[in-house]
């Protein structure tokens, strides 16, 4: 289950962006979760719940936003409809992964002095 | 500090990141990705299922390839030697990544692999991933490609069912086919139609490490994926040499 790794990383990342804020608390995360990046969210929430504590993320709230596979053609931007296969019909050519392969952090919400 | 009443009470402040969360371990593999690069050693990560004939067909490729290429392997392993064992006697350079219980490698792993490993002198380094569909997908180590060992004895529906490893993937092998005709109800036409359903751009050879059936395909692959590696490390370098 990588999404033990991925939360350590996570919050590594946060323990820096704190530290070098002087930050006393954080209060939120927000990150983002793609459906094709291979994170499963409720596994990830787990984690979190368990690693957080004794971290600057202890009392921490993690707010996730799941991102939606969402494949287009990259030359008439036509939309591939979930299912299909990843090509397009009018072009003849490889669909492309507009969004859902994100794995983000998008914002800290932190106590400073 | 609380500016608007003096209370002494700490402000809470929003820090705008927007950074993947694996940002640490995508620098070290483009910092594996540089060190491949220059000394033109072509990385592989060879990812799959348990049993899905990675090591198989590695020993084979190793067989055909004696004198020829000089083959390395890294193989990343819960517990054993087995695998690294299997390619060393097949003449592979090989060295196993021991991950406990993580189940996937990640660049670190690999870059702290590389520093007492000969892999200098390598035509080509095959990473033999964690057996496993779903972590290995996604953590970047540094390769210059990924291809997925899917066996036929798998089920036609794998592709559907992680869809991740196969997007991630730049080449499908379709392995032990020599088995087919005692599995009537697989079909290679429903694997690859299942492939182009989570892949834009398929590219899968129909393979037998056990028959050689199908393994001259992979070796041209693999001479053109090297080929590419040193055109790209060839116009870096009279890059930085213009620069």
């Amino acid at each position: 289950m990588h999404e033990y790794s991925i939360v350590q990383a996570l919050l590594e990342r946060v323990d820096a962006e704190a530290r070098a804020r002087g930050a006393s608390a954080v209060h939120r995360l927000s990150v983002r979760i793609g459906e094709l990046s291979g994170v499963e969210v409720d596994l990830l929430t787990t984690a979190y719940a368990t690693f957080r504590e004794r971290t600057i993320c202890d009392r921490a709230e993690l707010a996730v936003r799941r991102v939606p596979a969402r494949w287009e053609c990259p030359d008439c931007l036509g939309a591939i409809r979930p299912g299909d296969v990843l090509r397009c019909r009018h072009c003849d050519v490889p669909a492309r992964l507009a969004e859902g392969d994100e794995i983000m952090l998008d914002r800290i919400e932190m106590e400073v002095p | 500090m609380c500016d608007t009443c003096g209370c002494g009470d700490s402000d809470v402040v929003p820090v705008h990141v927007y950074d993947k969360i694996l940002a640490g371990n995508n620098r070290t593999a483009a910092h594996n990705r540089d060190h491949f690069r220059e000394r033109t050693v072509t990385a592989v990560n060879l990812m799959g299922s348990p049993g899905a004939g990675k090591t198989a067909i590695l020993e084979t490729t190793a067989r055909l390839l004696a004198g020829q290429r000089r083959l390395g392997a890294l193989a990343g392993d819960l517990a054993t030697e087995r695998d690294a064992d299997r390619l060393r006697a097949v003449g592979i350079i090989a060295k196993s990544i021991t991950t406990g219980s993580a189940c996937h490698l990640d660049a670190e792993m690999v870059h702290r692999a590389l520093h007492d490993f000969p892999w200098l002198d390598l035509d080509y380094l095959f990473i033999e991933n964690v057996g496993n569909l779903v972590c290995p997908a996604v953590y970047d180590l540094g390769q210059a490609a990924n291809v997925v060992a899917l066996a036929v004895t798998e089920g036609e529906d794998k592709p559907l069912k992680y869809p991740v490893m196969f997007l991630k993937a730049d080449l499908v092998l379709i392995t032990k086919i020599d088995l087919l005709p005692h599995l009537p109800d697989i079909r290679i036409d429903a694997i690859v139609d299942a492939l182009a359903h989570v892949m834009p751009q398929p590219i899968f050879f129909p393979v037998s490490a056990r028959t050689g059936e199908g393994m001259e395909r992979w070796l041209e692959w693999l001479a053109q994926v090297g080929h590419a590696q040193r055109q790209d490390a060839a116009t870096v370098s009279t890059t930085a040499h213009a620069l």
